[in-house]
């Protein structure tokens, strides 16, 4: 049961820090002032959470174990991230692509963490439930944005949500863990989300004038450490320092 | 001396929030507890947001407070729940922030309109009028987002009510 805890922590904590890397290589390239700083903003709430999560996972392992080593130390084999977030950057639209269909899962998750069993993770729900609330709303309003916008807004933003679909249902598939979880009423019942999250991304696409993709097969594996070529140059860029000079500190 | 709680609090009124000057951490509603355990004082915090970077300041901030009143040994503790929220900023933090140029938190963070998209109405804190814009939800800082104003023109920070 504390193994699974710590998965269970563990993915959650790599989901936040690991869109919050990506969504920091951002940081001064964002097409407008506001924008770009919107984007640091949410990468900032991601990293939070994301520390909140591995200090957890941290208590739970036990022995040496710290928040920095959680995330300096482990190997891509050892993340257990959606591979949805490890995605390239790509162009703004599909950044917000990206970002609305993880916010508007990400919502619905935090809400039924919200009645967690676990304090640990009930207290980062409820912290972090305030802030995604406004990443979910900023990354909807974008894809009306784009969809309702140009002609090359449109097309591109559609391109976007065609690329990433593939890439989704990961979010929904519940594994031994998951399924642990939700019986000790410390997890959220995926397919409850599923529901939910689709009645929103229609209604969203509907309102923005796109067409929802009707792919039915879908990308799966970095919840269980299985990720594509993509996150062995994120983690290169983000833990070469503290693996250079581990005793390094601010 | 004996040491009590009330004045430990009065003395917090001294450590500013770092990103908001005017601000007291008191009048943040960042302290949650001061208890006192055997001449030693316990002083619980917790974030505004999840990775607000001030906190370790904050934390700093507080020591070094204490310390010059000639406290020895300090606890500081972050706790997570219940969740932060501008329902703990005082009446006083509100008026100083409106004096300072930034529009204070309105009304309750149960207000969930927020979520259905609805814009809340912000006075703007140079001019009063109440004719103002979003221009981004996220601004200089994460409790923040930034308006402006249409009858005097002037962009401002508005503290988000969470």
């Amino acid at each position: 049961m504390q193994n699974e805890l710590l998965q269970y922590t563990l993915r959650l904590g790599d989901n936040a820090l690991i869109l919050g890397q990506r969504l920091a290589e951002w940081c001064g390239h964002g097409p407008i002032l506001e924008q770009d700083i919107a984007l640091s903003n949410i990468a900032l709430d991601q990293l939070g959470q994301a520390r909140m999560l591995m200090q957890y996972a941290a208590e739970l392992k036990g022995s040496e174990s710290t928040e920095d080593k959680m995330a300096f130390f482990r190997d891509v084999t050892e993340y257990n991230n959606l591979l949805l977030l490890e995605l390239e950057n790509g162009d703004w639209g599909k950044t917000i692509a990206r970002q609305f269909l993880f916010d508007t899962y990400n919502y619905f998750l935090y809400t039924e963490l919200l009645n967690s069993k676990d304090d640990h993770i009930r207290a980062v729900a409820q912290k972090a439930i305030k802030e995604i609330t406004y990443h979910a709303q900023w990354s909807a309003e974008w894809v009306i944005r784009l969809g309702d916008g140009t002609e090359e807004s449109h097309e591109r933003i559609q391109n976007a949500i065609n690329d990433l679909w593939e890439w989704s249902g990961e979010m929904f598939t519940m594994d031994a863990i998951d399924e642990a979880m939700l019986k000790a009423g410390i997890g959220a019942d995926l397919n409850k989300i599923k529901a939910d999250w689709h009645e929103k991304v229609s209604m969203i696409l509907d309102m923005a004038t796109l067409e929802k993709p009707e792919a039915d097969w879908f990308q799966s594996g970095g919840k269980q450490g299985e990720h594509t070529e993509y996150l062995g140059f994120l983690l290169a860029e983000m833990q070469h320092l503290p693996r250079m000079y581990p005793e390094a500190s601010w | 001396m004996v040491l009590s709680e009330n004045q430990i609090w009065q003395w917090l009124e001294d450590v500013s929030d770092p990103e908001i000057p005017v601000l007291s951490v008191v009048d943040l509603g960042v302290v949650r507890h001061v208890d006192i355990n055997h001449d030693h004082p316990i002083v619980t915090i917790t974030p505004t947001y999840s990775g607000c970077p001030a906190m370790n300041e904050i934390e700093e901030n507080i020591r070094k407070k204490l310390k010059e009143e000639g406290l020895e040994t300090i606890e500081v503790k972050t706790i997570l729940s219940p969740a932060w929220t501008t329902d703990w900023m005082t009446e006083n933090g509100k008026k100083k922030l409106q004096e300072f140029g930034i529009a204070p938190p309105e009304g309750s963070s149960a207000d969930k309109s927020v979520l259905f998209g609805k814009a809340k109405q912000v006075t703007c804190p140079k001019c009063k009028s109440t004719n103002t814009s979003m221009i981004s939800q996220f601004g200089s800082t994460a409790c923040k987002s930034l308006y402006k104003c249409e009858d005097c023109k002037e962009p401002f920070d508005y503290f988000k009510c969470i």
